[in-house]
């Protein structure tokens, strides 16, 4: 019955299971595209929210301008992570993926790409409109956008691990935010290190340099935790 | 796709059962659910778990998947003893579960070609596959827009992926209708014929007419008298 061609070398399997994932996911995503503009709207209207409370002088709003920027697309990212397991987990996808004898850990770097592509990828369409409300200057372009796809891809790895945890829980999105928000705050010091210092004309290697390394650890060990907490929940 | 499946037929050697179980044992919270059971599955044969709601049925099938702990003195799948061969099981057992495991938001093609991908099922004919299974011209449809009964016939598909040798059953005549009930015997058939062997739950919903019933033997669960597991083998 184990027909060789059924199971193709260690690399190429994880390789098509990651894909299959990746491509089933982002299937799914593209089909819901409200869930991908929400939270576009969540974070302009933080940003303009801060831009009031701030008052009008610009020198004030300068000086909060990045960080406001940051929390408004940490909070954004964090709006639909729920959902990374929640209907995988309502339908039986999860228990029948678990059954099937493939490795779990492809298939959950297939899912946290996805999310990051999708959710990710799309909150920084809105960075050109957050930087003009915030009046950010457009020197600072390359470095927001740096520290935002580092910062996302981390968060994409953090939500695998928290929503992992919470997939039993009916109402896990606070309780997911509760667990994941503090784990993100070396990613937001990091992040806003480096744009600080670009604000100031100094070099901000070192601070992009931790921001990489942190969201290459998340990158490398955060499927491997949230195959451990999954096959705990899955196994009751 | 029948006639693919044909050329690829099952092939565990007659004298080994596909399962062999002794004494098998399921538990929930640390208490055995049900009365010692043991069987030999053989290629070709349909064995239906019978007993009463709350039973442990389901809690058998998920056990045997490694989704749940179970106890038994032997479990042997094709010959190679478990918990050691319990991603060989795994990759050759399909569980229809009462959870559709389909994607709403995706149209019937889709969540095939996702299943099939994961289970090394090469590509899939969905127009084809979809006429064989009574869904004709629904497979560009959302699941979501799908009956109750049509969803379980679209599951259906996801059994035959990858050619696997045991199919384990659960419920898998609810919700569907009688040419739906008649689909079902079919594919057991089928899949038997081909040298798979199947374990289904059921409350008896086969007449005796059937084309299943000459094949297929009974397995009663009886609950257990309140005996905590740790008295029991380990598995």
């Amino acid at each position: 019955m184990t027909n060789p061609s059924s199971q193709p070398h260690f690399a190429k399997r994880w390789l098509q299971l990651l894909f299959t994932a990746l491509k089933h996911e982002l299937r799914q995503r593209l089909r819901q595209p409200s869930q991908l503009l929400h939270p576009i709207g969540f974070a302009v209207l933080v940003a303009l929210l801060f831009g009031f409370a701030v008052g009008p002088q610009p020198e004030k709003l300068s000086l909060v301008a990045p960080a406001a920027l940051f929390i408004a697309l940490l909070l954004a990212n964090f709006l639909s992570m729920e959902l990374l397991f929640a209907s995988d987990f309502e339908d039986g996808t999860l228990d029948a993926l678990a059954a099937s004898g493939r490795e779990l850990v492809p298939l959950l770097y297939g899912k946290a790409l996805a999310f990051w592509l999708a959710q990710g990828l799309s909150l920084l369409l809105a960075l050109p409109l957050l930087m003009i409300l915030l009046k950010l200057s457009a020197a600072l372009a390359p470095t927001l956008i740096f520290t935002f796809v580092m910062v996302s891809l981390g968060l994409s790895f953090l939500g695998l691990i928290g929503s992992a945890l919470t997939v039993r829980l009916r109402a896990g999105a606070m309780l997911l935010m509760l667990l994941i928000l503090p784990q993100a705050v070396p990613l937001l010091i990091f992040s806003l290190g480096a744009i600080n210092a670009a604000q100031l004309g100094e070099s901000n290697a070192a601070p992009l340099l931790y921001l990489s390394a942190i969201t290459l650890a998340l990158f490398v060990l955060a499927p491997l935790a949230a195959k451990g907490v999954l096959s705990q929940e899955i196994n009751d | 796709m029948q006639a693919a499946a044909a050329a690829m037929a099952i092939s565990t050697p007659r004298s080994i059962p596909i399962l062999g179980a002794h004494e098998l044992v399921g538990q929930r919270a640390g208490f055995a659910l049900f009365e010692p059971v043991s069987f030999d599955l053989h290629a070709g044969q349909l064995l239906w778990l019978e007993g009463d709601n709350g039973v442990g049925k389901t809690t058998l099938l998920r056990g045997l998947l490694g989704l749940s702990l179970l106890k038994f003195t032997g479990l042997n799948f094709q010959g190679q003893p478990l918990p050691a061969a319990r991603a060989q099981m795994q990759q050759q057992s399909r569980w229809l579960s009462h959870q559709s495991t389909l994607k709403s938001v995706l149209s019937v093609s889709q969540n095939w070609q996702f299943w099939a991908a994961l289970y090394h099922a090469g590509p899939i004919d969905a127009a084809e596959l979809a006429s064989s299974l009574g869904l004709d011209g629904l497979e560009t449809q959302p699941i979501a827009s799908l009956s109750a009964g049509q969803k379980k016939r679209a599951q259906l598909a996801l059994l035959r992926f990858g050619n696997p040798a045991l199919w384990l059953l659960d419920e898998p005549f609810a919700n569907l209708d009688q040419s739906g009930i008649k689909l079902v015997e079919q594919l057991i058939c089928q899949h038997l014929d081909l040298g798979g062997a199947a374990l289904s739950t059921s409350h008896g919903v086969l007449g005796t007419g059937s084309a299943l019933a000459s094949r297929a033997s009974a397995l009663k669960l009886r609950p257990a008298k309140l005996l905590p597991t740790n008295e029991l083998a380990n598995d």
